[in-house]
């Protein structure tokens, strides 16, 4: 737990050590923002929540989080700081799960940044802040699960850039797995139930409940099996291809 | 200890290191020399538990390296190839995090000091690695190493990159350390051996070929016991180089006319010196030098690895 700790403190450091924290941030305020206001009508609906925030937030998270994991293994085999780190008393799943956690934290603090959205929502008139906290622990939870799909494909490569983009496709499909495009095309040919099994991959299926306020036990475990799926696919392609 | 027990390391069409089998012992440093590419850094990377053998085993310290890695990984101060660090980070950052790891709390933190100050970086502490020379990277990379006073090193190439100053104190520490430590140095500098190793093992497309003390691996050189000599005057050359090849015991003389220099080669096991400056004398030619050679490292590294 301690070389947990102290990986991702270095880590979440190194965040904030280069521009890519600060760039990050206001990129992702102003995009939600503008979502929120523009997109989704958040004046014109005259409702007191936080639906039309909260609704793009996949759509934000498809571009902004692959550009967060993006570096977090690539980076350490091209400059092959890896070396050195496993080379340390620490083993391959504290490094991961370290290094997950900082960029988790990261995401956090952007999230939280947004926090005048909310106050600006209670300010004109009294949501439901069960329901607003609620979609926050989803949004935050969706946030790590796309976190750990870029950190698989960070470690599959030594490039920044095929490492994002492979991190934007990943998380498009699994996205995409709940919507009428991906499932009508499933539909013709393949059982319901697997249809239906294809449908509750997707991030949006499980997301959208959470977003509305309900937070099911069923949409926790399937984050919590996604992230943890992603993070042991992530040790042991990077303990076969760590020193190429 | 160290033991490497058969080591293999097999990629698909090359085989990078192959049945590798020593020991090194406390007080020992070992050179591991070889040219590009003949596996120095392949095994050492297998010592350090970064790759996995293919096939046999070591262990540090009576820790298998695979079975047992964060045992024999804390045995162990390694400085990986080309001295790689966080760049972005500053040098104290990077030492306190290593520092971290190391778990060095309580009065053993004072040793973060210690390194910094053995390894003059106080100026860079504020740096970023990123923006370091080549000679402060590896000292980092060095401080790093030796930071929780291991009993083993493995420096792959400690001193490439350093200027002569930089490289007489990087062997300086590595004598001072030598005393109760076991350090391993992959170089393919030889004059480096001479200066810190007192075993050489050469390694040549993944075998070892070699495994002796630097005298007994110089001793197998053509220039072992050889005869070097300096002429006053260059027009005594030729003369001279018929009088030495006329010598029974002489089996060779290599001349350079640039330096005026006459090299006497001696038969198997014959001691040449006393007949060739008797030579001289007797021929009135006057020598500016004349020196007894113990053997050159580099001919028989070439002549192993070729």
């Amino acid at each position: 737990m301690r070389n947990v700790a102290i990986i991702m403190r270095r880590e979440l450091g190194s965040y904030f050590a280069t521009p890519i924290a600060y760039i990050f941030i206001v990129i992702f305020l102003a995009l939600a923002s503008w979502f929120t206001f523009y997109l989704g009508g958040f004046y014109e609906r005259g409702q007191a929540d936080l639906n039309p925030f909260f609704s793009f937030h996949p759509w934000l998270y498809l571009f902004l989080i692959p550009a967060i994991s993006m570096r977090l293994w690539a980076e350490e085999r091209k400059s092959g700081s890896i070396e050195l780190l496993m080379t340390q008393p620490v083993t391959l799943w504290q490094a991961v799960v370290g290094k997950f956690l900082a960029a988790w934290i990261f995401a956090g603090i952007a999230l939280a940044l947004t926090f005048p959205l909310w106050i600006t929502v209670n300010y004109l008139g009294s949501p439901d802040n069960g329901a607003i906290f609620a979609a926050y622990v989803g949004s935050f939870l969706l946030a790590a699960g796309f976190l750990a799909v870029g950190s698989f494909m960070s470690a599959l490569t030594r490039n920044q850039v095929v490492a994002f983009i492979l991190g934007v496709v990943g998380c498009f499909i699994l996205l995409l797995a709940g919507y009428p495009m991906v499932i009508d095309a499933f539909h013709s040919w393949l059982p319901q139930a697997l249809v239906d099994a294809i449908a509750s991959l997707s991030f949006l299926t499980h997301f959208d409940s959470i977003e509305k306020g309900v937070l099911d036990v069923r949409d926790l475990v399937y984050f919590a099996m996604l992230i943890g799926y992603f993070l042991i696919a992530t040790a042991v392609v990077l303990d076969v291809r760590k020193a190429e | 200890m160290i033991k490497s027990e058969h080591l293999c390391k097999r990629y698909e069409s090359l085989t990078a290191v192959d049945d590798v089998s020593f020991e090194v012992r406390p007080g020992e440093v070992l050179g591991f020399l070889g040219p590009n590419g003949a596996g120095k850094t392949t095994t050492m990377r297998m010592l350090a538990g970064f790759i996995v053998p293919t096939s046999g085993k070591a262990s540090i310290c009576g820790h298998d390296v695979e079975q047992d890695a964060l045992a024999a990984k804390s045995s162990l101060g390694y400085l990986p190839e080309g001295a790689p660090a966080y760049g972005e980070m500053t040098v104290r950052r990077f030492l306190e995090f290593v520092a971290d790891l190391r778990g060095l709390t309580g009065a053993r933190r004072a040793r973060l000091g210690y390194v910094i100050d053995r390894l003059q970086l106080e100026e860079v502490l504020e740096q970023t690695v990123d923006t370091l020379s080549k000679g402060f990277r590896r000292r980092v990379g060095l401080a790093q190493a030796i930071m929780h006073d291991p009993p083993v090193l493995l420096l792959d190439e400690p001193t490439d990159g350093l200027d002569p100053n930089q490289k007489h104190e990087v062997r300086a520490l590595i004598n001072e350390m030598a005393r109760d430590k076991i350090i391993v140095i992959s170089t393919h500098i030889l004059e480096e051996v001479d200066a810190v190793c007192n075993r050489v093992i050469i390694v040549a497309r993944g075998r070892i070929v070699a495994d002796d003390s630097p005298q007994g691996l110089a001793a197998q050189s053509r220039y072992h016991n050889a005869v070097s000599i300096r002429l006053e005057r260059p027009e005594h050359l030729a003369a001279m180089q018929a009088a030495v090849a006329a010598l029974p015991s002489v089996a060779e003389v290599e001349v350079s006319g640039r330096e005026s220099r006459l090299t006497a080669l001696p038969r198997s096991g014959s001691a040449i010196l006393p007949a060739v400056s008797e030579l001289a004398a007797r021929q009135g030619i006057a020598l500016k030098e004349l020196h007894l050679e113990s053997g050159r490292l580099d001919e028989v590294f070439r002549t192993i690895t070729a």
